[in-house]
């Protein structure tokens, strides 16, 4: 067989190969598959294995120990924990700060809401001015309004990042999610006691830390 | 003619903040009907059950944007000569044609304050 037959055989064939092997298991071929499916179409090969043909194979070899590669290295970064704990997280703290921006905005409006009644009592020109000042207040909170959006936008970039990492993992297979559970978030801090402020669900109060301290 | 100041107005905001904010600067300013939605359905429905003078509503809320809702309310008989004031952070020239196409009367760009306010509602009702 010339080189260029062998070459023709091996584009013919392989790519058959590969696709039966993928749609066998519905899986992307592993590393060791592709390989195993090279070394067998190689050996069908007939006369001598010219430069060309070693080389395509030496070819096919690296791409097959590249995959290898990429596969381990992604599975050791446990991809697993953006998906279950990292973004997770992190959309919980964001919703929790539109939460807490939401209520304190409104505290500050129920206050200006109290000077305004107040000023009804006043003079006029007291009430002009006090008047004045809490539309200022009233305008200086859209800010919840501006900040809240622009988390939500942030939420939602967050939420397809997590959809793409799901895929990601679901395209390599086995192979990562067999790299074992998703861990706890472990603080990278030194003092391991930075937690920054908790979820209002999961804070203890000013009257549980109290009797905390008190040792009751 | 006079603006009338006890004309029913709408506002429509996903953010209860900014309704809150919206009404009060609307009372500072002397209307004394002002009516809250807090998405676009509830606002189609109070503004075909009611008789409202004003629409001042946000763009960005889900299901139904402010600008889908400006799009029904053009297209409905009954409500397609009310006043529509869209109040958003949303300011790139394409969004500010986009409303304009679909027949909005004013534009104002969060944040704003009382001033600007009672200008765009000048521009659209008549001075008060």
């Amino acid at each position: 067989m010339t080189e260029p037959e062998c070459l023709a055989t091996l584009e013919a064939s392989l790519p058959q190969k590969i696709k039966t092997a993928h749609a066998a298991t519905r899986l992307p071929p592993t590393a060791e598959e592709i390989s195993t499916i090279v070394q067998q179409t190689v050996s069908t090969l007939t006369g001598d294995v010219t430069a060309g043909d070693l080389k395509f194979y030496v070819g096919l070899q690296e791409l097959a120990s590249f995959i290898r590669n990429a596969r381990k290295e992604i599975a050791e970064i446990q991809p697993k924990d953006i998906t279950v704990s990292h973004i997770p997280l992190a959309t919980d703290e964001l919703d929790a700060v539109v939460e807490a921006t939401e209520e304190a905005a409104n505290k500050i409006m129920d206050v200006c809401d109290m000077i305004q009644d107040i000023a009804i009592a006043c003079k006029p020109e007291v009430n002009e001015k006090l008047v004045a000042c809490t539309t200022r207040i009233f305008e200086a909170c859209n800010f919840q309004d501006i900040t809240g959006q622009r988390i939500t936008k942030v939420v939602t970039t967050l939420k397809r990042i997590d959809k793409k990492v799901e895929a990601l993992l679901k395209a390599l297979g086995e192979e990562i999610n067999r790299n074992g559970e998703a861990r706890a978030i472990v603080n990278d801090d030194s003092d391991a006691l930075l937690h920054g402020p908790q979820l209002p669900k999961n804070a203890v109060d000013q009257a549980a830390i109290d009797k905390l301290l008190s040792g009751e | 003619m006079a603006v009338d100041m006890g004309l029913n107005i709408l506002i429509v905001d996903d953010y209860k903040t900014m309704l809150r904010i919206v009404e009060n600067l609307l009372k500072q300013l002397g209307f004394t009907n002002v009516y809250q939605a807090t998405d676009g359905s509830m606002a189609l429905k109070m503004l075909r059950d009611g008789a409202f003078g004003l629409i001042i509503s946000d763009w960005n809320m889900e299901p139904m944007t402010g600008l889908q809702l400006l799009k029904e309310v053009r297209a409905d008989r009954k409500l397609n000569t009310v006043p529509f004031i869209m109040v958003t952070a949303e300011s790139k020239v394409e969004n500010v044609a986009a409303a304009k196409e679909a027949g909005v009367n004013n534009y104002i760009v969060k944040p704003f304050n009382a001033e600007t306010l009672k200008q765009k509602l000048s521009a659209v009702l008549g001075a008060f």
